[in-house]
């Protein structure tokens, strides 16, 4: 196991930050090893290759249907959902979102809201609690510092039910169910420890010469890790703050769990009562609203991909 | 470096033995530490003590020793969600690591285009687990859904997939493997630390592409291979939110798609016995941990370290 990591997923966090795909451009393209031989075989590679483009791009296609489908379903009458397959459609109607947007005790910007006030802390929280916690695993002398490093570690193997028991009875006692704290004062407190693993691994490829010359400057732990860690480590925190605002805007457990009044509710809540309320029959709202809460994921997808996939290809996040 | 990867190494690191840090490590640590004492530790050994225990929230917790344990294995319910869950788990994570692994070896090589196809199909991966999703799959699924439209021009007309005890739990599974984009990224970046000069001494030897792939790439991937295999495992044991929309809450029809977590939650949330709830996450704690360590002794003898 020890040392697994030289046939594969050792990247030092900086190297890491160079946008993984260069590796990739940097291999040989389709046409490796056909320059030298003949028309025939050239050809041959060349029919091969635009076949395969054609299966991935048939195969993308049908993995994104449904998505696509979701969308144009959005735009229909409901009777139309149930009748057309296909992605035009054949009448528009925008009343699918106007309905959907009211349809339950309060506005759906509502709901929106309480998600992003949920996100903003959340994002507060890790930001600020896992790169001090990562600042001390990757730079601090202490005792036991490898227990609690390994500590860390198996805490991010953990189930949350595990927890969420004594968790729902300790806020309970505290009057904080209904509110956002019981979401947001853990994140706050760096209980989501892979982005502390993820911060260690960064700080680790940061020169240590940086935090000498720093000392030697007079400069003390704090202003090293505020002056020197944290503006080099951008690409870490943007990491973070991606998948911390995708994790906790598609959370369903735990909302569900600690926000039971409607006008605490966030939108995967309030898209659950909706399902709940309506039944079957209003498909096109539900749609509706469905594509509404994943716009804001979308619109991070496309921003952040870089960050994204930099992320999961060195740690394995999801 | 993955966790496992970190986990297995904190004993073997070195670094420049400094003095005077313990306060700044004090200062660093602070709130992951409240973290872990309140949110973590103590929540766990607290949830251990009441799955001994009777316990509603209303009254304090009886102590009933091994009483919810044994109950659980008495309970048909609870026996169903097991073998529903291991199902789910042992069917679709090899499903989706098999199209993973797939995808990225056809991506592989500097295809032109890869960055597109790579955020393609990565995209279901972070839509997956929403709410959104597991409602468009109840439809698609549904007996006038998507699904059966496209059929009908076939004219074969199918089965309410969601509705049907035979079918519902395979449509979930479907849900896992349509995120295969996640591990699929993992796999590419592991291709690309494979060099490729092993695939050119290969070639002057006279390996054909499939031999490359058995002698070379395979071994060489047996690592990733397996890091990924132990996430999506830990993972999909913890599948919620799809079973619980899919099924509008209940895990019906006939508890077909009562996965686990979600007879915990009923349990725990629902009828309020906290005990019998936190007994099932302590459970569950122990397959996963035991799983992880199954796989881990068996990685010794298919999983190849190049070193």
């Amino acid at each position: 196991m020890t040392d697994a990591s030289t046939t594969a997923q050792t990247v030092p966090a900086p190297a890491a930050a160079a946008p993984s795909s260069s590796a990739g451009r940097a291999a040989p393209g389709p046409a490796r090893g056909t320059a030298v031989r003949p028309r025939g075989p050239r050809l041959r590679a060349r029919v091969g290759a635009v076949l395969k483009h054609a299966g991935l791009i048939a195969f993308g296609f049908v993995m994104l249907y449904p998505l696509l489908w979701m969308v144009a379903s959005s735009f229909k009458p409901n009777a139309l959902i149930f009748r057309e397959p296909g992605l035009i459609p054949t009448e528009i109607d925008l009343t699918n979102y106007t309905d959907g947007w009211n349809a339950l005790l309060h506005p759906f910007s509502h709901y929106l809201v309480n998600s992003a006030l949920v996100v903003l802390g959340s994002l507060l929280g890790n930001l600020v609690s896992c790169s001090m916690a990562a600042y001390a695993f990757a730079r601090l002398e202490f005792r036991g510092r490898r227990l609690w490093f390994a500590i860390m570690l198996m805490s991010i193997m953990l189930p949350i039910h595990v927890v969420i028991v004594p968790q729902y009875v300790l806020f309970s006692q505290l009057e904080w169910i209904n509110t956002f704290l019981p979401l947001i004062v853990p994140k706050l407190l760096a209980t989501d420890a892979f982005f502390i693993f993820l911060m260690v691994q960064f700080f680790r490829g940061i020169p240590r010469e940086l935090d000498e010359a720093a000392t030697l400057d007079g400069a003390n732990h704090l202003r090293i890790y505020l002056q020197i860690m944290l503006p080099l480590s951008v690409p870490a925190l943007a990491t973070t703050a991606i998948f911390t605002f995708i994790w906790t805007w598609n959370d369903f457990f735990s909302q569900l769990i600690f926000l039971t009044r409607p006008e605490m509710y966030t939108v995967p809540i309030a898209l659950r009562t909706f399902v709940d309320a309506t039944g079957e029959s209003s498909w096109g709202s539900l749609f509706a609203m469905s594509i509404v809460s994943l716009v804001p994921v979308f619109i991070a997808f496309l921003f952040g991909q870089k960050y994204l996939v930099k992320g999961i290809a060195t740690t394995g996040i999801k | 470096m993955s966790v496992i990867q970190a986990l297995s190494r904190t004993r073997q690191e070195v670094s420049p033995r400094r003095k005077g840090d313990g306060r700044w490590a004090l200062f660093f640590l602070a709130p992951w530490f409240v973290g872990l004492v309140l949110v973590t530790a103590g929540p766990m050994g607290a949830s251990l003590y009441l799955s001994f225990t009777d316990y509603d929230l209303l009254s304090p917790p009886e102590w009933v020793g091994l009483d919810n344990f044994t109950r659980m294995f008495a309970d048909p319910r609870f026996l169903s969600s097991l073998g529903v869950t291991f199902t789910y788990v042992l069917v679709s994570v090899p499903l989706q690591l098999a199209a993973a692994l797939g995808l990225a070896l056809l991506l592989d090589k500097g295809l032109r285009g890869l960055a597109l196809y790579r955020s393609v199909y990565y995209l279901p991966s972070l839509l997956g687990g929403s709410v959104a999703i597991a409602i468009l799959w109840r439809q698609i699924f549904g007996a006038d859904g998507l699904v059966n439209q496209v059929l009908g021009l076939f004219g074969v007309s199918g089965h309410g997939w969601v509705s049907h005890p035979d079918y519902a739990l395979g449509t979930l599974m479907a849900l896992n493997v349509w995120t295969f984009g996640a591990p699929m990224v993992i796999f590419l970046a592991g291709l690309r630390q494979i060099p490729q000069m092993y695939y050119e001494a290969a070639a002057i030897d006279g390996a054909g592409r499939w031999r490359q792939f058995r002698s070379i790439t395979l071994p060489l991937l047996t690592p990733i291979v397996f890091f990924n295999l132990v996430l999506q495992l830990i993972e999909a044991f913890q599948s919620f939110t799809r079973a619980f929309v899919v099924s509008g809450g209940n895990g019906g029809p006939s508890d077909s798609t009562l996965l686990y977590t979600l007879y915990l939650y009923l349990k725990g949330f629902g009828s309020l016995d906290m005990g019998y709830a936190s007994a099932m996450a302590w459970f569950l704690l122990l397959i996963i941990g035991g799983m992880t360590v199954v796989n881990f002794l068996a990685s010794k003898y298919w999983v190849f370290y190049d070193d």
